[in-house]
């Protein structure tokens, strides 16, 4: 499709504007631009047919099946909206007096106590602006306790191997030393690999439980007493609440600090339609760092609490993405006590049910149970017929449905992460899972078919490798 | 790709060839850039910096992944190779003609393989 300076037309516009009343003032020449600058001009039909076509070019989950692997894209509820758009809520400034404003303030509380029951934490912020964010916040805490008692030796952050990427890189940020230990065969920790690497400079672990195999760690209230008996504390990467929420919290089976990412688990719009959030949530003894402003009550009334000498500090404007905030709140309540569980229950359900349609076919990387989602391993297909795990994502696209995680996690050679969520129905489920079977059919009948995928979707297949040697960042305007 | 029998092998697939006693250079195995697929950056460390024996020293970015670079011996840094540095795929072409850092003052090695044993261990990988 044509760019938006593509399709400009000189002279045209959206408006009619009256003629300038205003007399003209010149910069001083310093601070004059020596070329125009590139406006498109459109008028705003024409503007409006291209957002349209931006529109039906990109995939989301109001388009098709989307199982990307540890992004839990469930649908969205459009109830969400519709109280995240109400005047209350929606008209306010983030100066107002806080008398002006007392039912924001209940209603972030409120969701705050409501994320603190599910996950077993004591206070929560709601600053972080997503995941990675809420994972520095979180490592922030971990260092300040630390510096608190005078411990300054415990810059270590232990991952494992099945990490997100972004644990390392919040590590690095947060100028701690990553140090990442292997899995056993099962794809647990390694209890003795863990034990090996704690010590007296161990600042903390960070884990994503069930992790990003869509294991459970069965021995986690052992890793967590290990962890603290050598001076670490526990950091719960909340990527994958989603199948243990309202069942298992993250609080009672040890660990101090938690983020979550309200626009995966608690149904927020993902990707290109966010903004994110990243809440992060502690135990009572970190609650004094937390950054600051802290919603407290006085004399029967709310308002935020802007002095507290331990706290880390501001880790964003204001207090965060609230409109976001408000969107988790009406899911929570939607659903209520006994919905959350249930919607958990029922996106294991899925995954299981999809894994066990596939597992003839693909080999599954760990085979057992699977909680909220599943690895699948393409490898023994590509020596086979030459098909690799990026060939079958690709051929999904002309499927119209979104390919799964690829190459990730990094232990699983020619992996696809598949996580369908409880928001889909069997029907969607059954008809997937006779795309990938008519896509593992054709990587023996007719593989190079693969190799040229996709043909019907916006663009064909990216040349990757010149993309990342040498990327080009900017349109260049021909006059 | 024939595995070069003057170099030595580390288990997590990097090369050493040693210039003398105290110096090496040190890149990684065909076997590691398959794995990789098509090499687009290296985050290189600087001259000067310390080594340490199965520990990482750069950080390597592929089209598919990001993996580390560890140090098959224990010295410092005398020289990084800045040809790898600028244009990463020479390491798809060549892997055991692209080395990565010159390492001097060597002090401690890994246990280290002959090209035979490695052959036999990315076989062993393989399956």
């Amino acid at each position: 499709m044509k760019l938006v300076f593509e399709r400009s037309i000189k002279g045209t516009a959206c408006t009619l504007l009256p003629p300038n009343d205003v007399d003209a003032y010149a910069l001083p020449e310093q601070y004059q631009r020596k070329l125009d600058l590139h406006f498109p001009e459109l008028t705003e039909g024409e503007l409006s047919r291209h957002y349209s076509e931006l529109e039906s070019n990109a995939f989301g989950v109001n388009r098709g099946f989307y199982p990307l692997g540890s992004c839990t894209m469930k649908y969205n509820p459009k109830i969400n909206e519709e109280c995240a758009s109400l005047p209350g809520f929606a008209e306010i400034h983030p100066l107002q007096p806080a008398y002006t404003v007392q039912g924001c303030l209940e209603a972030m509380a409120l969701a705050e106590k409501l994320l603190c029951e599910i996950t077993g934490m004591d206070s929560l912020t709601f600053q972080p602006a997503a995941g990675a964010h809420g994972e520095f916040t979180g490592l922030q805490l971990i260092k300040k306790y630390h510096d608190s008692r005078g411990d300054s030796k415990r810059v270590e952050l232990i991952v494992p191997d099945t990490s997100h990427g972004t644990n390392p890189a919040s590590a690095s940020m947060g100028a701690f030393k990553t140090v990442a230990i292997p899995s056993k065969a099962d794809g647990l920790v390694d209890l003795d690999a863990l034990k090996a690497v704690l010590g007296e400079n161990t600042a903390g672990l960070m884990l994503t439980n069930p992790s990003t195999l869509g294991l459970f760690e069965k021995d986690i209230v052992e890793i967590a007493k290990t962890v603290h008996d050598a001076g670490g504390l526990l950091y719960y990467d909340g990527a994958n609440l989603n199948p243990v929420m309202g069942i298992v919290r993250p609080g009672d089976t040890g660990f101090d600090i938690v983020h979550l990412n309200l626009h995966k688990t608690f149904s927020t719009p993902h990707g290109g339609g966010g903004p994110g959030s990243g809440p992060v949530g502690c135990k009572a003894f970190l609650s004094e760092f937390l950054p600051l402003p802290r919603i407290i009550e006085e004399q029967g009334s709310l308002r935020f609490c802007c002095d507290s000498e331990n706290s880390i500090g501001r880790v964003k404007a204001f207090y965060g993405h609230f409109l976001v905030m408000i969107k988790a709140l009406t899911y929570i309540l939607t659903l209520g006590k006994e919905g959350i569980p249930y919607a958990a229950q029922n996106a294991v359900l899925n995954a299981n049910y999809m894994m066990k349609s596939l597992e003839d076919l693909y080999t599954v990387a760990y085979p057992g149970r699977c909680m909220h989602e599943f690895v699948l391993s393409a490898e023994s297909l590509k020596k086979r017929t030459g098909v690799s795990a990026m060939d079958v994502a690709k051929a999904l696209m002309d499927h119209g449905m979104h390919p799964p995680t690829v190459y990730f996690p990094l232990n699983v050679h020619e992996a696809l992460m598949v996580e369908p969520t409880e928001t889909e129905s069997k029907s969607t489920i059954d008809a997937a899972v006779q795309v990938y079977r008519e896509i593992y059919d054709l990587a023996f009948s007719n593989p190079s078919l693969l190799h040229e995928a996709p043909v019907k979707a916006a663009i064909g297949r990216p040349d990757e490798v010149r993309a990342a040697r040498n990327p080009i960042l900017r349109h260049s305007f021909s006059s | 790709m024939t595995t070069p029998k003057n170099y030595s092998y580390a288990k997590t697939h990097e090369w050493v060839q040693f210039l003398d006693e105290e110096t090496a250079i040190s890149g990684i195995t065909d076997f590691a850039q398959k794995a990789l697929s098509d090499i687009v950056f290296i985050n290189m460390p600087s001259e000067g910096d310390e080594v340490t024996c199965g520990e990482p020293y750069a950080d390597i970015e592929s089209v598919k992944a990001v993996a580390d670079i560890c140090s098959p011996v224990s010295g410092t840094i005398l020289e990084i190779n800045e040809k790898v540095e600028e244009e990463p795929s020479v390491i798809n072409e060549d892997p055991y003609g692209s080395w990565i850092i010159k390492i001097g003052h060597i002090s401690a090695k890994d246990d280290l393989m002959t090209a035979e044993e490695y052959d036999r261990f990315c076989e062993e990988e393989e399956q």
